[in-house]
């Protein structure tokens, strides 16, 4: 369980996250939806302590994650991030990508990191690109082997931010399909997004933010259907 | 020896090499041959060992810069500024006869040795710099999110992709370094190709004869360092 | 360790060593940048092919160390030409060439940085080869090239420590002649290397200041 408590976060004098209540539950699928600069990453980057917060707590199955005492790598290792930029280690292959963290912080042998690997590859329909080099492949299929890279980590949790915005539209289709594939098999996802349909499809709640403050939440057909917010009122008749 | 005619099979292996008034006597430099090559090992060997401590070190200093420590910090800019604005000759005097003042007497060798070294070490951690400012700030993120420390993380991530940006300043600096070692001069250093070409000289008094051969062993050194560099990155960097 | 027994003396004769690097730096830095340009642009200008036989020559300068160059060259000119020369000509020559193979390169990446769409439109507005040279390809060349040149020019301040083969008396020779006499290795040598650290860092900053002024537009 991921529980965000009045959480405050700012960039100088730029305040991005104005107390943030949320709780996200084991095994539910809650996208973010909101304009641009809302703090929407801000927030998936505090989750699993990339970056630190002004006030508030957040935990994470009970941790707490910017205490001084709790150990982040190993934090990290339950919260899987994919993020907006695609950023693949280039100078190794996709294979290797998805194995390295295995074998240095999960101290997994290669035989076993190699497997895993190759698995969560396979998952993700990359099983024929293992060794080749992440230049090679389309922006899509980067995404879906940085998905690959974290869910190889065995984690609890997976954020997800923008993962298709940076993408031409027709690979789109095949990220949101694995993170559809994802949501079926019981993960436990945040998922950042701009997809209307996916977001209306695949959650369990949608959240809408805007300007650093959590205006509405509330399952898809509700908020969808029926916004309350005005600011969500404009923003969905915008976007539509 | 002014104006005699050089006869052919006295000790002029070349016909009409005679220009002016001045016998050129390529035999005795060329039997000096074997001599002359063991010392390119030694400068070889001095180039190579001087190369890996700098690099090791050069990385260091970058972590040290990486660090946000001000005093390792500072350790680490003085070391580049110093070996970037003294002449490499002054470093290696320094570390000879500088640290003579210091009760520590160090050889020939280890002096040379030293001084090359630390010079590679400031050229190339300011070389690592740069380059570090071409690699994306996302990949560390991206290596921190997946549960690596940040020793981890730059050691599997950064470094990697920061080698090879770097690698053909490296290459360069091996250049230097081979040509560094003739700056043994200074303290006295007899065994490198350098060392040897000027004892024999000072035997001999061939000294054209003698330095047109190392010059010409010193060309050979550094283009073969400059070509298999070129084989090596092609092997290394495919991606 | 500062209470010296340098004189007034031994610091005229250090300053003259100084004064010695310094003329000799700028001598070879004044003609190696003039050769280096007509090297550079001669070799931007006929090709790679034809260009070769230069590129050969200028490469073995930067492939041999400058000492066995100072040495080759002052055996060449006294005992195999056997002209009587100073070890100040002799020293000032090998620098100025070795500072011109470095020029010539730096000329040639200035000026293959400069886009040929704009030195197209320059010759279809009607300018001649010297026009466009001169108006649009030396300006636009000299902001890529000035960075490394400096960078050349303090090299080759710090590479004329080593003219003391051929009997000139730079800086560090003239330490190294007090030190022989006075025993007192580290001072001296700090004085010496604080004279270099003193002209090299200043410009060299500003050489990377004008680096990054100019990269960023
Ligand atoms: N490291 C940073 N330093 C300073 N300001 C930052 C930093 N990161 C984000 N910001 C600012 O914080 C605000 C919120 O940024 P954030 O990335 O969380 O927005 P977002 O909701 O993800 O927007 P988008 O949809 O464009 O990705 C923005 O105004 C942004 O400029
Ligand atoms: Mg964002």
């Amino acid at each position: 369980m991921i529980e965000i408590e009045n959480v405050r976060k700012s960039f100088g004098p730029l305040e991005v996250l104005k107390g943030i209540n949320l709780t996200v539950a084991k095994g539910e699928v809650l996208t973010v939806i909101g304009g641009s600069g809302s703090g929407k990453s801000t927030l998936l980057t505090c989750i699993n302590g990339l970056e630190p917060i002004d006030s508030g707590r957040i935990l994470v199955d009970g941790v707490e994650v910017h205490a001084k005492s709790t150990d982040l790598n190993k934090l990290r290792q339950k919260i899987g991030i994919v993020f907006q930029q695609w950023n693949a280690f280039p100078h190794l292959t996709v294979l290797e990508n998805v194995m390295l963290a295995q074998v240095k912080v999960l101290k997994r042998s290669k035989q076993q990191a190699e497997a895993e690997a190759a698995k969560q590859l396979n998952h993700v329909g990359l099983g024929d690109k293992l060794s080749v080099y992440p230049s090679r492949l389309s922006g899509g299929q980067q995404q879906r082997m940085a998905i690959a890279r974290a869910l190889a980590m065995s984690p609890d949790y997976m954020l997800f931010d923008e993962v298709t915005s940076a993408l031409d539209p027709q690979l789109v289709g095949e990220v949101l399909d694995t993170l559809r594939m994802l949501a079926s098999e019981g993960m436990t996802m945040i998922c950042v997004t701009h997809e209307m349909k996916f977001a209306r499809e695949v959650s369990d709640r949608v959240a809408f933010f805007h300007k650093g403050v959590m205006a509405e939440i509330a399952p898809p057909e509700e908020l969808f259907g029926a916004p309350k917010d005005p600011e969500l009122q404009k923003f969905l008749s915008a976007t539509h | 020896m002014r104006g005699r005619v050089p006869r052919i099979g006295h000790s002029c292996i070349l016909p009409g090499a005679a220009m002016f008034n001045y016998n050129f006597r390529w035999n005795q430099a060329l039997n000096s041959l074997p001599q002359m090559l063991e010392g390119a090992l030694v400068t070889m060997e001095i180039a190579i060992l001087s190369m890996a401590i700098g690099i090791a070190v050069a990385i260091l200093l970058t972590l040290f810069r990486l660090s946000g420590n001000r005093l390792l910090g500072a350790i680490s800019a003085t070391w580049v500024e110093i070996a970037r604005n003294t002449p490499a000759l002054f470093q290696i005097y320094m570390v000879h006869f500088g640290l003579g003042g210091f009760g520590v007497h160090l050889s020939p060798y280890l002096s040379l040795l030293i001084g090359i070294a630390f010079n590679n070490a400031g050229y190339l951690a300011e070389n690592f710099r740069g380059a570090l400012k071409a690699i994306p700030e996302t990949q560390t993120r991206a290596a921190r999110s997946l549960g690596m420390s940040p020793l981890q993380a730059f050691k599997n991530v950064v470094m990697p992709q920061m080698l090879r940006i770097s690698f053909l300043p490296m290459t360069n600096q091996m250049v230097w370094a081979i040509l560094m070692t003739s700056l043994g001069a200074v303290v006295a250093m007899n065994t490198d190709l350098y060392g040897v070409t000027s004892e024999l000289n000072a035997r001999t008094f061939r000294t054209f004869e003698l330095f047109a051969l190392a010059a010409v062993i010193f060309y050979v050194i550094t283009k073969v360092i400059t070509l298999s560099a070129g084989l090596l990155a092609a092997r290394l960097f495919r991606y | 360790m500062f209470d010296t027994s340098l004189t007034a003396n031994d610091l005229i004769f250090l300053a003259q060593g100084a004064g010695m690097t310094l003329v000799v730096t700028a001598i070879s830095v004044f003609f190696g940048t003039i050769l280096g340009i007509v090297f550079g642009v001669f070799r931007y200008q006929v090709g790679p092919w034809w260009a070769a036989p230069l590129t050969f020559v200028l490469d073995i300068f930067r492939s041999i160390p400058l000492l066995i160059q100072l040495v080759l060259a002052n055996a060449f000119v006294t005992t195999v030409l056997g002209i009587r020369i100073s070890g100040f000509a002799v020293a000032c020559g090998v620098l100025s060439l070795y500072t011109a193979a470095y020029c010539a390169e730096i000329v040639r990446g200035g000026i293959e940085a400069v886009p040929q769409t704009l030195r197209r439109a320059a010759r279809s507005l009607g300018m001649t080869w010297g026009q466009d040279m001169t108006s649009i390809v030396m300006p636009l060349a000299t902001r890529v090239a000035l960075p490394s040149w400096i960078g050349l020019a303090l090299g080759v301040m710090k590479d004329s420590a080593l003219v003391y083969i051929v009997q000139v008396v730079e800086l560090l020779k003239s330490t190294q002649i007090l030190i022989t006499r006075l025993q007192e290795p580290l001072f001296l040598l700090m004085i010496c290397g604080l004279f270099y650290f003193l002209i090299s860092f200043p410009i060299a900053r500003f050489g990377g200041y004008l680096e990054k002024r100019w990269s960023n537009d």
